[in-house]
């Protein structure tokens, strides 16, 4: 099994973001990688360790997004790539995966891959958007939102629990898969997987390196564009009651001023 | 002439795409696009009522309701269209991002309005678990806007549409994917995902969800619950509010037991009006609540809903 890693650096959820200049402003100190691209590396490394091979993680980002590999490799890749080009900011998710697309076929170049991982949402956009737009990228079946995943015989299957509905999908390799947390609990990283991650080193790739036209992604590729970016109000008029005996006539008594009983 | 994608199930119409309708009847003529065996006569006149003028059929196989074959399917039916609305949920997303990645269209998720700006396509969002309100704009010649629930009122057209059946043929598909099962999850009472009013417990519950549930019949809403209690085999996981659960966004959300982790709140801080009740009067869910109870459940429920029964 060849498998490669989507992974994303994101800032810390607790920490505040904002916007300036139309632009998401990150603090770079507080950042890691997106929680749920844990479970996509632990879905690969599971599989590796099962069938053998290799776990690639791959990322697009600055300098900074080498976070989010370390940690990929601390939890069991042995390999980390970051593409990183000036012309790639401000990317929708179209030219995102333009990028990404790149990568995993340059990567599939040396030695066929047989699966490319993600999680399932990052915590920051929370679109979910991604693995679909890679998926049509590439021309490669898509099976998402994974809840349990297994490979056999050149074909992956996995489970999926929508809102609706629950469903099991198969598709022939190789395809792009997103896991759920609640495909599996990924591993602490010893303190061996930890020195062990420091030693490997990232390779940095540009676009000129995949092939990539710059005016495909960014800004200039952008498909949309954000016009303006406002904090949401705060809600005003907040009023808490501590329960004295009548805290439940209160709570009636609001639903009712709010038209709701 | 505006697409719009109609979920339907064996409950039929989803109330989100009657939302859908309601916005886009206001951008121009709308035509449905419909996946699926044809609508029954009473979809078809529901339809009507929220002024499509057609409805566009693609007789896709449910073995094929897969993403790719969604897309292909949207792009075979809405091929001359330059703007497709649909409802934010992961399916439909999913599909469309298939159908705009393939056709170049530009692409907006969790959109709160839409809105035609000198012949371009205007969106209003929240992000970052709603603490922004973001306004974007999509330059591509061809648009897909998903809209959140409850972002406005569903309400019938003043004039019925002819909702004039059309059938397009399901294109060849090149689909890799296989359906090998679907079990539809029987949802009591409201989708969580369109539901108006959502009442929801946590770990203060103790895994007693009768009040909530009580409180949530009363009110007409649906019923929500922390991963916690999802985890803990409580409550259904359909019934899980939070980033990697359902997010919601109704008028009233009524939090009981959650103390409001990050995750969570994230799922639900876009809604309405949100009330809280919990024990521990510093937790962050009451950052957030506009009516906050610091007291026992067991206790405020009871009296709350003996209250509301007075009432009415």
């Amino acid at each position: 099994m060849r498998i490669l890693v989507c992974v994303k650096y994101v800032p810390d959820i607790h920490s505040p973001r904002s916007f300036a200049d139309e632009r998401v402003v990150r603090n770079p100190d507080d950042g890691g990688m997106n929680e749920l691209d844990d479970h996509a590396v632990e879905a690969a490394v599971r599989l590796v360790e099962e069938l053998g091979g290799e776990v690639v993680a791959l990322t697009v980002g600055s300098e900074d997004a080498s976070v989010a590999l370390r940690r990929a490799l601390q939890l069991g890749a042995s390999r980390a790539i970051r593409v990183t080009d000036g012309a790639i900011a401000n990317s929708d998710v179209f030219g995102t995966a333009r990028v990404l697309g790149a990568a995993v076929r340059r990567v599939g170049a040396e030695e066929p891959l047989d699966l490319v991982l993600t999680g399932m949402a990052s915590l920051d956009a929370l679109t979910s958007m991604l693995p679909s737009a890679l998926a049509g990228e590439l021309g490669w079946p898509q099976l998402t939102l994974a809840s349990s995943l297994a490979v056999a015989d050149g074909r992956a299957r996995v489970e999926r629990h929508l809102a609706d509905a629950r469903e099991t999908v198969e598709a022939p390799l190789p395809a792009v898969v997103s896991v759920t947390d609640e495909a599996n609990s990924p591993r602490y990283p010893n303190f061996k997987a930890i020195v062990a991650a420091r030693e490997v080193e990232i390779e940095a790739w540009s676009l000129a390196d995949l092939g990539v036209d710059p005016n495909d992604v960014g800004d200039l590729g952008a498909r949309a564009r954000v016009l303006s970016a406002a904090p949401r109000p705060p809600r005003d008029d907040r009023r808490v009651v501590s329960d004295t005996g009548d805290g439940g006539v209160q709570l009636a008594a609001f639903l009712a001023e709010k038209g709701f009983a | 002439m505006i697409g719009v994608v109609i979920e339907h199930g064996p409950a039929g119409v989803g109330g989100s795409s009657l939302e859908a309708l309601t916005v886009a009847r206001g951008l121009g003529d709308t035509v449905a696009l419909w996946l699926g065996p044809s609508p029954s006569e009473d979809e078809r006149a529901l339809l009507a009522d929220y002024g499509v003028a057609e409805v566009r059929v693609c007789p896709l196989e449910a073995r094929a309701r897969v993403a790719s074959a969604e897309g292909a399917a949207i792009a075979a039916a809405a091929g001359d269209l330059d703007l497709v609305l649909g409802v934010s949920t992961f399916a439909t997303k999913e599909a469309l991002t298939r159908f705009a990645s393939a056709s170049g269209a530009g692409m907006v998720v969790d959109a709160s309005g839409v809105e035609i700006v000198d012949g371009r396509v205007e969106t209003t969002q929240s992000v970052f678990t709603a603490t922004y309100v973001v306004r974007s704009r999509i330059d591509a010649p061809r648009a897909v806007v998903l809209l959140r629930p409850n972002s406005i009122v569903a309400e019938p057209a003043p004039k019925p549409g002819e909702a004039t059946i059309v059938d397009v043929p399901a294109p060849e598909l090149a689909t890799a994917e296989t359906l090998a099962d679907r079990t539809f999850v029987a949802s009591e009472g409201i989708p969580l995902a369109e539901a108006r009013i959502v009442v929801a417990g946590g770990r203060g519950t103790g895994g007693d969800f009768a009040l909530v549930s009580e409180l949530a019949d009363l009110l007409g809403g649906a019923v929500g619950a922390t991963r916690d209690a999802t985890d803990e085999g409580w409550i259904g996981h359909e019934h899980m509010v939070g980033q990697t659960g359902t997010t919601v966004t109704p008028s009233l959300y009524v939090a009981c037991g959650i103390s409001g982790a990050v995750h969570h709140r994230g799922g639900m801080q876009g809604s309405g009006t949100i009330v809280a009740i919990d024990t521990d009067a510093d937790a962050p869910i009451f950052e957030i609540a506009d009516f906050a109870v610091v007291g026992d459940l067991f206790e405020v429920l009871p009296q709350a809903i003996a209250a509301l029964r007075d009432r009415s």
